[in-house]
């Protein structure tokens, strides 16, 4: 897995053995009554990461977020934040700031003063509030908003607002429940990039919790992927997309092609699965799958090629099909190809140049074939 | 509220095309009507009676049936017209009873709504802080005790309250006091009684402010290091003062005019206005005094509570 690195930035202290890690969720479990909102998570955050929490609703990840904030208490297990417990300390106690879903602004007061309300309850010295609040509007470009109350702004300044209320005391741990999911598509693009600028000025470590998925890809240094109060997969997003290590991860982030099948035969590091769609698959990087292993074979459509004609001779993994749908999508066209057994294949093709008219069309042959380390094997 | 609505639903009448015009002409007549309903209710219920009452302050006492003298009627309208005059209002700043009366029933009504509000908030919080699912059964309670007669629970707090009464009898069978308390017929048993009787006014808006109140911002306040109670007077407290100032509106304007309890817990010695209307209206058969009394009673409620809408409507302007 490793093979992949980190493609954004050289930030990878969870590859690092000596690294200790800032935050640490130790064998942590969470019940509300006979509800398990967590079930025994470990997970260990970095210093400086911006750390993301996928899930679908109701997997944990709220609740994780919470505990570290202080609104609950695990039940079994503990957190530590720089090597200090975090039990028993009250949330106006804890060295963590949060900024919330709902924003949570403080509607009988202006910008001004709820951006100041963290800063005053420090005592911080009054020209020295009024120095950093004016950094704050700044940094979140609300300056000539000061004095107006919430109501007055729109969706994105509010939660520009939010923004800079939470960070405006300088916390370890800056932590964001659904920060975007208010926004609109176009303003929450804007915000992923401006979000991702802040936490590198500030230097702050980030731990967002989201259902978007796309959202923590574009964002995090890395994802961990929750299911039902446990933890699927912590990865990097290329490492998440590109070598998922379940079929739930896998299905869960971004499009994904999925063939039932089992291992006729393990080599070194290839692999032969048949019963998929009564084809042959010859896989490389088969992972732990033994033979006789029953696996799927998961591949992302924009590795799929689609041709109208057959493949040459002797390429491996060619599969024929008729074109059951296609969409077109202006950068991509997406085909659904349908195979022999009737299963339907996703794949897709960039648009690269300017063809007004498809060679491939509804009903037509067509042959589609991907290369062996195209895809990924997936016992789990 | 009601202008604007008009105002612009004729302003989309105007902005449509000719077609439509005779339709939503319709509709503006429509929903004028709608508005005209209450109009009425309150021209023929309250304004009107006043407009009688405000006269009947004006003319003078007479030994019949009714005992004052008349006004209307066409025969001798503006004959009767010269007879009205201010002397009744008069009359209520010479005689230092009445000056007494309204000022002490001020401040009997304020006192009593500040410790229903002392009550309520915390019961009114509580119910806000429920289980959902606990919530209607919480507020039947609240509302409960207007099953019975009003009457009959103020009667009840004089079997509690008086010397030989439930409480004295509990207090003294358990030893914490030697003697009964004398409690009936003093100030202590009147705020009892507008306490008791007018808490669920103050509950219910306290309620349904604190009720639609986020709790997120609480959670807000303490991750930005603010410890619960310092919370509560910086957050709660505040965004739940249209609730605080709606509950004591609520009880502050019935206790001021209030007549049943002071008579029945207060006895002979209490001076409220509520009280000293009666005697004027049923004991001296003075209408036309009582009738002025009835009207100061009404400007001192009235004046106030203007002010404090015409504040709060600024407020709301500048986004409260």
């Amino acid at each position: 897995m490793n093979s992949l690195g980190s493609i954004r930035r050289s930030f990878a202290p969870w590859n690092d053995p000596n690294a200790k890690p800032y935050i640490a969720f130790e064998n942590v479990t969470k019940k509300f009554g006979d509800f398990t909102a967590v079930n025994n998570l470990s997970l260990s955050i970095f210093e400086k990461e911006f750390f993301a929490l996928l899930g679908a609703s109701g997997c944990g990840k709220s609740t994780l977020l919470r505990m570290l904030a202080g609104f609950d208490e695990p039940t079994a297990g503990r957190i530590l934040l720089d090597g200090q417990d975090l039990r028993g300390i009250p949330p106006y106690r804890r060295p963590v700031n949060m900024m919330f879903q709902s924003y949570a602004l403080f509607p009988h007061m202006t910008v001004e003063q709820n951006i100041a309300f963290g800063l005053k309850q420090e005592g911080m010295p009054k020209p020295d509030i009024e120095q950093r609040v004016a950094d704050m509007l700044k940094l979140v470009k609300l300056t000539q908003f000061a004095k107006r109350k919430p109501h007055q702004l729109s969706g994105g300044q509010r939660q520009r607002v939010a923004l800079a209320r939470s960070v405006a005391k300088r916390p370890k741990v800056l932590l964001l429940d659904e920060p975007l999911g208010a926004l609109d598509k176009k303003l929450r693009e804007e915000t992923q990039f401006e979000l991702m600028d802040l936490q590198q000025t500030l230097g702050l470590t980030f731990v967002v919790v989201t259902h978007d998925q796309e959202e923590a890809m574009t964002m995090a240094d890395r994802i961990a992927i929750l299911d039902k109060g446990e933890v699927m997969q912590v990865a990097t997003p290329a490492e998440v997309y590109e070598a998922p290590g379940s079929r739930y991860v896998a299905s869960f982030v971004g499009n994904i092609n999925m063939l039932e099948g089992t291992v006729a035969e393990r080599t070194e590091n290839r692999a032969r699965i048949t019963g998929a769609s009564g084809a042959e698959i010859v896989v490389e990087n088969a992972g732990d799958a033994a033979a006789g292993n029953t696996v799927a074979f998961a591949i992302r459509p924009e590795k799929i090629k689609v041709s109208s004609r057959p493949p040459a001779q002797g390429t491996a993994n060619v599969m024929e099909g008729e074109i059951y749908d296609l969409a077109y999508l202006g950068d991509m066209t997406v085909y659904h190809v349908r195979l022999a057994d009737g299963q339907v294949l996703k794949a897709s093709a960039l648009n690269s140049s300017r063809v007004t008219e498809d060679p491939l069309t509804w009903n037509d042959r067509a042959w589609v074939s991907f290369a062996p380390d195209a895809g990924v094997v997936l016992t789990r | 509220m009601a202008e604007t609505a008009v105002s612009s639903s004729s302003g989309l009448a105007a902005a449509q095309p000719a077609p439509a015009t005779s339709n939503s002409l319709l509709n503006a007549i429509t929903s004028r009507l709608v508005i005209i309903v209450p109009y009425l209710w309150l021209l023929f219920f309250f304004l009107i009676p006043f407009a009688i009452v405000f006269k009947i302050s004006l003319s003078q006492t007479a030994i019949a049936m009714p005992p004052y003298t008349p006004v209307f009627g066409v025969d001798g309208f503006f004959d009767a017209l010269s007879q009205l005059n201010f002397d009744n209002y008069v009359w209520l700043t010479e005689d230092a009873l009445y000056f007494n009366a309204y000022v002490s029933s001020v401040i009997i009504a304020a006192i009593s709504t500040f410790l229903a509000l002392l009550i309520a908030y915390p019961i009114a919080y509580g119910m806000a802080r429920a289980p959902t699912t606990i919530r209607p059964t919480l507020l039947m309670l609240v509302i409960l005790p207007f099953w019975t007669s009003f009457l009959i629970r103020v009667y009840a707090w004089i079997g509690i309250l008086k010397p030989e009464g439930l409480l004295n009898q509990v207090l003294l069978a358990t030893g914490i006091i030697d003697e009964p308390l004398i409690i009936l017929n003093t100030h202590i048993a009147i705020f009892i009684g507008i306490v008791y009787s007018y808490l669920p006014f103050m509950v219910l808006p306290l309620y349904s402010s604190l009720e639609k109140m986020d709790y997120s911002l609480i959670e807000a306040a303490q991750d930005l290091g603010c410890p619960p109670i310092s919370a509560f007077w910086k957050i709660t407290f505040p965004l739940s003062l249209p609730g605080v100032v709606a509950g004591c509106m609520l009880v502050f304007i019935p206790a001021v005019g209030e007549f049943v309890i002071p008579d029945l817990l207060g006895g002979s010695e209490t001076l409220m206005i509520g009280k000293t209307l009666w005697n004027e209206f049923f004991n001296n058969r003075d209408w036309p005094v009582s009738s002025a009394v009835a009207v100061i009673l009404l400007l001192l409620l009235i004046v106030p509570i203007m002010i404090f809408q015409s504040a709060q409507a600024r407020a709301q302007e500048q986004g409260r």
